[in-house]
């Protein structure tokens, strides 16, 4: 049979594909010179956590009073000597691993599990969501600041009461965020109709929600790694958290606080560390969020 | 109104029982057993067991929660271990410190984020709105602690304008509103202004360009009112939602302070709790963190409360 006369008949290799969701969003992203530079950024100091053993020029633990305290620019320590005479450029490297640790593992921890308890609780919806919902509430009773230090204040200074501390603060806003983009999707009629035709909870939930409500999940929960970096780094500030001699940024702030009139552009480094790793985490995250075309 | 202030005061009472039980868990989740900061290393394991009858330590949880619970609400948050003295005196002191620093701040926030975010969203894509908006992510990014260590080395280490800690030639005992008191203020204050400035600001840019681009605002151009009146008519459909904003704010100043006021020694609750923690004070610790989250809730539940009060499009839920 003859086409409908008049239709434009079209070559079928000219034919354009949709690209899909995710080639649009990465064309999106690509084109925002912001969101790229901060993405190459964290790419960079994550190289440089990882590498830290090849490129410190010097051992970050080992010190020397005679040479406390020199400025950046004194030969063979680019970035100057610490309080105890280490050098500032190996500390500052290896410095990333551990803060780099420390603030993004509390945010996927609590991804996961935060992501679970919403994804439950909106997918289950009536006294479930109820019981697990208020229970969230209460945790956003505290400012995250405070709760992050009573936490770990209780349970004393170290790494994995730090991790603790910090991962139950993240837990509550990513289980909200999971919840509520779970609502929205589970009286949709895909799942309706997956409902109707007899699959499980289980099966609906791996198959037509997560797909669905992981995306925004994950970009919210990447929007937390800044303020995480900085809670992370304030903790050690504090004094709890990472101890000493470990090369830790917010750590670092704390001992070289003393030589604040002595040698005060040496201070500012380790805080200039978290500031571009948070700096960066934020724009990438607004960045991924205007290509994704979610509200903030 | 009165109905819904009271189903909110109703609402909240079970999220206020659930800060403290959070707050009498604290303790019990310490290392060790709760006395490990009243006995001497060398005590003896009798003396330990008398102790632990006497601070009611031995009874089951849910009796002593009960108990604490009751004396907290007549206002006896126990005595500090460091210095014997009633925490409830302790706290009431640091919070006024606190209060007057997270307030000063708020305003100065509000202010300039309010300003940089409305130019913002009026000239949006504008150059004033891209370094409006590179100035609300480097408030939201910064590490306050440190933004505080590089204005002490600015203006107290190397320029000497103004001191780096403490809260006036008097210590905290004798605040007065005059410069000398006033200058010790600045700085703190300044440090902890740039997050709520960040975030108003982002705030205020985003309600900013929602509004006008709604079809009121082409209404009230076609009928020849003058640019000035159509941006009364913009700050009054913001307002509420950005007042909301800073009420929130003060509540995460005045429980998040703790950062700055040990960079600044400012004598609040946040030194308190820094205190608290490394002399493992632990009555001190829960009863501060107790009296800041219940603040929070309260103030977040007044600003709930006003907004729907200023603005009938809220919904009453």
């Amino acid at each position: 049979m003859a086409s409908i006369a008049g239709a434009p008949s079209v070559p079928s290799e000219k034919i354009l594909r949709s690209p899909g969701y995710w080639a649009t969003v990465w064309r999106r992203f690509r084109r925002d010179p912001v969101a790229v530079g901060a993405g190459l950024m964290i790419v960079a100091i994550v190289m440089i956590a990882i590498l830290a053993p090849y490129i410190a020029p010097q051992d970050p633990y080992k010190g020397m009073t005679l040479r406390r305290l020199k400025p950046p620019g004194t030969e063979g320590f680019p970035l100057g000597t610490d309080e105890l005479g280490r050098d500032m450029l190996s500390r500052l490297i290896y410095g990333a691993r551990i803060s780099l640790f420390m603030g993004v593992t509390p945010v996927f921890i609590a991804l996961f599990i935060g992501s679970a308890i919403g994804i439950v609780a909106g997918y289950a919806g009536g006294w479930l969501n109820t019981v697990l919902m208020r229970t969230i509430d209460v945790f956003f009773a505290f400012p995250s600041v405070l709760l992050a230090i009573a936490l770990s204040g209780a349970l004393g200074a170290g790494i994995m009461n730090g991790l603790i501390s910090l991962t139950v603060v993240f837990v509550p806003p990513i289980a909200r965020v999971a919840e509520s983009v779970t609502t929205g999707i589970r009286n949709r009629d895909f799942v309706d109709a997956a409902r109707a035709s007899g699959a499980g909870a289980l099966t609906i939930i791996r198959k037509h929600v997560l797909g669905n409500v992981l995306g925004p999940i994950f970009v919210y929960a990447m929007s937390l790694i800044a303020v995480s970096m900085i809670l992370a780094s304030g903790l050690s500030f504090l004094g709890l958290g990472v101890k000493p001699p470990e090369p830790e940024w917010g750590l670092m702030l704390n001992t070289l606080r003393t030589a604040i009139y002595t040698q005060p552009l040496l201070c500012a480094l380790p805080g200039l560390m978290i500031f571009i790793t948070s700096i960066s985490f934020n724009l990438l995250t607004d960045g991924m969020r205007s290509a994704m075309d979610m509200k903030a | 109104m009165l109905a819904y202030i009271a189903k909110r005061i109703v609402y909240t009472l079970p999220i206020m029982l659930g800060v403290a039980v959070v707050c009498f868990m604290l303790v019990h989740l310490a290392p060790g057993d709760p006395l490990v900061s009243v006995l001497p290393p060398d005590a003896s394991e009798s003396l330990k067991q008398q102790l632990l009858v006497l601070y009611g330590f031995d009874r089951p949880y849910i009796e002593q929660f009960a108990k604490w619970l009751w004396r907290a609400l007549q206002g006896d948050l126990g005595t500090s271990i460091r210095t014997n003295r009633p925490v409830v005196a302790e706290v009431a002191k640091a919070v006024s410190n606190t209060l007057m620093l997270a307030a000063l701040a708020t305003l100065i926030g509000f202010l300039l984020g309010a300003l940089f975010g409305f130019v913002a969203g009026y000239f949006r894509d504008s150059w004033i709105d891209k370094a409006a908006s590179a100035l609300s992510v480097v408030g939201v990014s910064v590490p306050h602690y440190w933004l505080g260590m590089v204005l002490v080395i600015i203006f107290a280490a190397t320029l000497g304008w103004l001191p780096p800690t403490g809260a006036g030639p008097g210590g905290s005992e004798a605040w007065k509103w005059d410069w000398a008191h006033v200058r010790h203020m600045i700085l703190p204050a300044i440090t902890m202004s740039v997050i709520p400035m960040g975030i108003i600001a982002r705030t205020v840019r985003a309600l900013v360009g929602e509004i006008l681009s709604q079809e009121f605002v082409a209404g009230l151009r076609a009928k020849g009112m003058t640019e000035l009146d159509v941006l009364r008519h913009v700050v009054k459909n913001a307002a509420p939602t950005a007042l909301a904003v800073m009420g929130i704010q003060l509540g995460y100043l005045l429980g998040g302070s703790i950062l700055i006021e040990t960079v600044f020694a400012w004598p609040g609750t946040g030194l308190l709790l820094n205190d608290a923690i490394f002399q493992r004070d632990l009555p001190l610790l829960q009863g501060t963190i107790l009296v800041l989250a219940m603040f929070f809730v309260l103030l977040n539940m007044t600003v709930d409360v006003m907004q729907t009060a200023l603005d009938p499009r809220v919904e009453r839920s």
